[in-house]
């Protein structure tokens, strides 16, 4: 396709931009709001940060929040890649229409259907309920999106590298460690970024897997949303997305330094060959 | 051997807690409501023998699945959900193809940053972006505050609380889900077609009705799938954007569920709703799985 900016491309872009990012910056704007009125303004503060950090139940909802998320990514990228190379790799075998029918279901299935089900399978097998069941949970659903971020990058990479390290001697397990793996790595480390976030933000089905000991982040956030917009909840909104904008920007950079430096020896392979 | 290992992990994990659950929900659906801890009656359980079971199978009734097709709430929360999906599909779609259009026709070495851009709000909290637009959309909100200013209305508009307010919800937050698709497909195409059909005498617009269009069909299929199914089980955004005036099933299921605290009637409601998601879901599959093949 023939590509430059041209005035309707342009403006195309721009609004839809604004579209998208001039609320978060807002909701971000009014956080270092003096007044406790939304429409307001009434000067510059950082008090509602500072009040932030006395808040226990807030400090202690974020802790839980961010150790659930870092296991269950975990879970998620492991089962996730297998499940990526059982697509990709594996080929024909019995029951491989519902295997990819279950991966591709949870994408679109709505959060009350799955966090219901998963409630009821923890009440049918007397599995107590709390941290573990969400862990259970969001490892379950942020899986197939890992398998889906992992499967693309599986679908368009040369797998001759592979057969070739076989024929060498080397085992499948080995070939895997040492050859596709280090290739899809950036993928496999966007799969974790992406099901960690999932969990982090995820309101409805931990809130139908969770027990009373165990209240996350954005079901304390809702609770208090209900109530209306406070200050607060805008300051503790920003932290969130600073931490996810810094994430994504350093993983956009991670990918872009790896692309470049395979582009690299790509080059230098083609120059040896000549 | 041991790929049969890497097949049964992801496998077995699915079937326990992604298929078995359903089955679960399908069975207490057709069980009896009760004031207790959990609050159903167990239909059947295995230690009560074979015997046992068959006699209850004769009792199974559908008891609740009659009580929700009596009650107009739970009709009504069906049609008003699908129909509301679907009307902010199609705004989602007026709203992305532009904007992925024009990443699609941007100068190649912007396409990476313009796709981390619409990538990143769907990265940040769902829950935040819906918040956000409280203090936007409210009687004293900012819009409401800005059109008083510039003379353009003399009274608040009422925005929140109402289906416009969910609209916009469903629009604000699933609209990276259509820019993608369409942009993967938009990007595709090869532009010496139009250049062809530019040669040929085709005007501009003309060339993108008969060119341009058809080429991204895909695209805007699989975006639509991505955001239809998911909005017409949405929760967050019609219980915090909606108010009480906007019935939608996903809100219905959920106070069911916590305030009524009536689970068969919850989980049958939730065996509907996948009844009426199954046909787009499966076929959503079918346009991925051909997408698939036909990238190979």
């Amino acid at each position: 396709m023939n590509t430059r900016f041209t005035w309707f491309n342009v403006t195309a872009i721009v609004l839809g931009f604004a579209f998208l990012y001039i609320p978060i910056l807002i909701l971000v704007i009014y956080s270092f709001n003096e007044s406790k009125l939304v429409t307001v303004w009434g000067g510059f503060s950082t008090k509602w940060y500072a009040g932030l950090l006395e808040n226990e139940q807030l400090m202690d909802a974020a802790w839980i929040t961010l150790q659930v998320a870092f296991i269950s990514a975990t879970i998620a990228t492991v089962l996730g890649t297998m499940a990526a190379l059982v697509l990709v790799r594996m080929g024909r075998f019995p029951g491989r229409t519902l295997f990819s029918g279950m991966i591709f279901a949870p994408l679109v299935m709505p959060e009350v259907i799955t966090g219901l089900s998963l409630l009821l399978l923890f009440v049918a097998i007397n599995f107590d309920r709390g941290f573990w069941t969400i862990v259970l949970a969001h490892a379950t659903f942020t899986m197939c999106f890992a398998a889906v971020v992992v499967q693309a990058r599986l679908t368009d990479f040369d797998s001759r590298v592979e057969e070739a390290a076989m024929d060498l001697g080397a085992s499948p397990v080995g070939t895997f460690f040492q050859v596709t793996l280090p290739i899809i790595a950036p993928s496999v480390i966007s799969a974790w970024l992406l099901a960690f976030t999932l969990s982090l933000d995820d309101l409805v089905i931990a809130s139908f897997t969770t027990g009373p000991s165990a209240t996350t982040l954005p079901m304390k956030i809702y609770s208090q949303v209900r109530l209306g917009v406070t200050p607060e909840i805008n300051a503790i909104s920003t932290i969130m997305i600073a931490f996810v904008t810094v994430g994504v920007l350093i993983a956009s950079y991670m990918t872009k330094l790896q692309s470049s430096r395979m582009e690299r020896d790509r080059r230098a392979a083609d120059a040896a060959a000549n | 051997m041991r790929k049969w290992m890497v097949i049964a992990a992801p496998y077995v994990w699915l079937l326990l807690f992604f298929l078995i659950p359903f089955f679960i929900v399908f069975k207490i659906s057709l069980s009896e409501s009760e004031i207790s801890i959990p609050p159903y009656t167990p239909v059947f359980s295995l230690s009560e023998g074979w015997e046992s079971i068959s006699t209850k199978l004769g009792q199974l009734d559908f008891e609740k699945y009659a009580f929700i097709f009596s009650d107009e709430l739970y009709t009504s929360s069906y049609w008003s959900s699908l129909k509301i999906a679907a009307v902010a599909t199609f705004l989602t779609l007026l709203i992305a193809y532009p904007l992925a259009y024009g990443m699609a026709r941007a100068p190649k070495e912007w396409q990476p940053t313009l796709m981390m851009f619409v990538i990143l709000p769907f990265w940040t909290s769902f829950l935040i972006r819906v918040y956000a637009w409280i203090g936007i959309l409210k009687n004293e909100g900012l819009l409401n505050a800005f059109l008083l200013h510039i003379g353009a209305i003399s009274e608040p508009l009422q925005i929140m609380n109402t289906t416009t307010a969910v609209y916009i919800g469903i629009v604000y937050s699933y609209l990276p889900f259509m820019v993608l698709p369409l942009y993967a497909s938009l990007e595709k195409i090869d532009g010496r077609l139009l250049e062809a059909a530019e040669d040929l005498g085709s005007p501009p617009w003309k060339a993108f009705w008969q060119v341009t269009f058809p080429l991204s069909i895909p695209g805007i299929v699989a975006g639509c799938f991505l955001v239809f199914i998911p909005a017409t089980g949405e929760f967050v955004i019609p219980d915090l954007l909606g108010g009480s005036e906007t019935l939608m099933i996903g809100k219905t299921l959920w106070s069911e569920f916590f305030n009524n605290r009536d689970w068969p009637v919850a989980s049958a409601v939730a065996v509907l709703l996948l009844l009426v998601l199954i046909v787009p879901i499966v076929a959503f599959q079918w346009a991925q799985q051909r997408a698939r093949e036909a990238g190979r």
